[in-house]
């Protein structure tokens, strides 16, 4: 039986506490994009600038539990000033930590997560200190919820969706 | 903390006993189960009940002339009478309509009177504190038809706003109403929006799944049209649902699902329905489950929904009291104060700062299962402010140790979460 230690690691607390890249963007020139997790009502809102192919900017607001707000917080340290490439390579090296549970349990992603290049999760920094959350199925959603989010919003600003739309 | 398992006029530790579930371990503590107001848990009774229905018994229902056919439509019928007869329904072989659960019970009343009965023009009166299985069917209903959906306010009491109902009322062909609040507790007055429906020529939809199972109901004492609960938040199994109706209204309602049992007769071009209650109910029903609901029924009867009530009522008021005083302003209770009419056993509570489902989570680790989240019921949540509360709910097994528990509980995630 996993522990709460397991699951509130301390830099998730320390995340939870003291959130990183809080607040918002002005939209326009942002991009924003919110996302909800219909089980406990946790909404996340994502600002993203994205110039170049780089993600310039990015802020997160919204409210939520200590994992999911965790999260979006270590999501915005480490995608702010990433080529949007090795961006969407973190969400898939991400959820690809996070999938051992969301495929049983029915999750809505559909995507083959072996096929598509990841990162090695030795490799994903203090993002790891989410690993525990697996064992917490219940949790993963938490988890994944900004990740969705930034997916969706890079996927709109990709398809020339207008800022703020 | 007091360690007392007695509360009112019930044996706690007796009741538990009958309770198998209750008697296991959680995270190596004693399970502490404060979540019947999302399910109940079922005394050995109703598992046996319907063990031996399955080892002795069962076949399907109406079909099969052999003994043990007949039995099963004895006792399924049986299950229906016991059943309709516990809220007094004034005609059970006819008014009882088992349905999956509580929701389909809802859906069944929103497409066979919404769509057919309800006036084109006439408006749809709804509660803000429904639970979403009294909401989403109207909705959907007032997507397809375009009908003009209200809704009655929650006061900053926590109770319902009637100062308006005169005029929210003016036009209205049907009323949707919770009892019983599953978020808040509240034990919303029927008399007075019955009163005023009727008067307007309006139908009334009651939601009982919070009450049924914790406070005797009289549906005609009620004078509600329809009432709906379900046998899982009564210690009876899951997978059955149960609609109450007015004869002659259900009378008039065309079928809902269509399929096996619910004709009386089918050609190729067209269906002739079967009589009530079976009109409503296509394919196999729920025969082991309403075997089991049956010996529910039995085992609320033989306790007593009186004292049951009166055990909750003590209990929630000590609850309130007990955790008010020990965590102060740290604690919010959404509901109202401790009232032995208005309000039932069901406490939302916001603690400190710290997010339901990380409360939830601590609360687990120390053996204890509230709900966390929306419960189901989120223009409510919108309405007091939050996303998200942990609720803990009370039944006839509960007592103070659990409340002990769980205040106990609370202080180890003040401390966790510093």
């Amino acid at each position: 039986m996993a522990g709460l230690e397991d699951l509130y690691r301390e830099i998730i607390l320390d995340h939870y506490r003291s959130p990183r890249n809080r607040g918002e963007l002005e939209v326009p020139p942002a991009h924003r994009v919110e996302g909800f997790n219909p089980l406990c009502g946790d909404e996340v809102v994502v600002y993203l600038e994205v110039n170049d192919g780089v993600v310039t900017d990015l802020r997160v607001s919204g409210q939520g539990c200590s994992i999911s707000q965790s999260s979006a917080s270590m999501m915005s340290a480490s995608v702010k000033g990433r080529p949007v490439g090795e961006a969407r390579k973190l969400i898939r090296s991400f959820k690809a930590m996070m999938s051992i549970h969301e495929h049983t349990l029915g999750g809505d992603e559909a995507e083959d997560h072996e096929e598509a290049e990841t990162v090695n999760p030795e490799d994903l920094g203090e993002l790891a200190a989410l690993q525990g959350v697996v064992k917490f199925p219940v949790r993963i959603k938490c988890a994944t919820l900004s990740w969705n989010t930034l997916a969706q919003g890079l996927d709109e600003i990709a398809a020339g969706v207008q800022p703020g739309g | 903390m007091t360690s007392t398992v007695e509360a009112g006029s019930l044996d706690i530790a007796t009741l538990r006993r009958q309770f198998p579930l209750l008697g296991q371990t959680s995270h190596g503590r004693r399970l502490v189960y404060l979540d019947s107001a999302a399910s109940s848990q079922r005394p050995r009774a109703v598992l046996e009940a319907m063990d031996h229905y399955y080892e002795t018994t069962h076949a399907n229902v109406h079909r099969g002339v052999y003994a043990i056919a007949e039995e099963a439509t004895r006792q399924f019928e049986a299950a229906r009478h016991a059943t309709g007869r516990f809220i007094n329904a004034p005609h059970p072989s006819t008014e009882i309509v088992f349905t999956k659960n509580a929701t389909e019970a809802l859906n069944l009343v929103a497409h066979s009177y919404g769509r057919h009965l309800l006036p084109e023009g006439k408006a749809i009166l709804l509660t803000e504190l429904e639970h979403h299985a009294n909401l989403v069917p109207w909705l959907m209903l007032a997507a397809e038809r375009g009908t003009e959906l209200r809704y009655i306010p929650v006061g900053d009491d926590y109770r319902l706003e009637l100062s308006d109902l005169d005029r929210l009322i003016d036009g209205v062909g049907l009323v949707g109403v919770s009892c019983m609040s599953n978020v808040l507790g509240t034990i919303n007055d029927l008399g007075p929006i019955v009163a005023a429906a009727h008067a307007e020529g309006a139908v009334v939809v009651a939601d009982g799944s919070q009450i049924v199972p914790h406070r005797p109901v009289d549906v005609r004492a009620l004078g509600v049209d329809f009432l709906a609960f379900t046998g899982h938040k009564m210690l009876g199994p899951t997978g059955i649902g149960v609609l109450w109706g007015r004869e002659e209204l259900l009378d008039r309602m065309p079928p809902f699902l269509g399929g096996g049992e619910m004709i009386r007769d089918v050609r190729l071009d067209g269906f002739v329905p079967n009589d009530l209650p079976w009109k409503f109910e296509a394919g196999t029903p729920p025969i082991a489950e309403a075997v089991g609901l049956h010996a529910a029924v039995g085992f609320l009867e033989a306790v007593g929904m009186e004292r049951i009530a009166a055990h909750e009522v003590e209990l929630t008021s000590r609850a309130i009291e007990l955790l008010t005083a020990r965590h102060g302003d740290d604690l919010r209770i959404f509901g109202p104060p401790a009232d032995p009419k208005g309000r039932g056993g069901v406490l939302s509570l916001g603690f400190r700062d710290i997010h339901a489902h990380d409360l939830a989570q601590i609360l687990d680790a120390e053996g204890i299962c509230v709900r966390a989240g929306h419960h189901c019921a989120k223009p409510l949540m919108r309405r007091l402010g939050v996303t998200a509360t942990a609720r803990a709910s009370f039944y006839l097994y509960n007592g103070e140790d659990d409340i002990a528990a769980l205040s106990d509980a609370l202080e180890v995630a003040a401390a966790f979460f510093g």
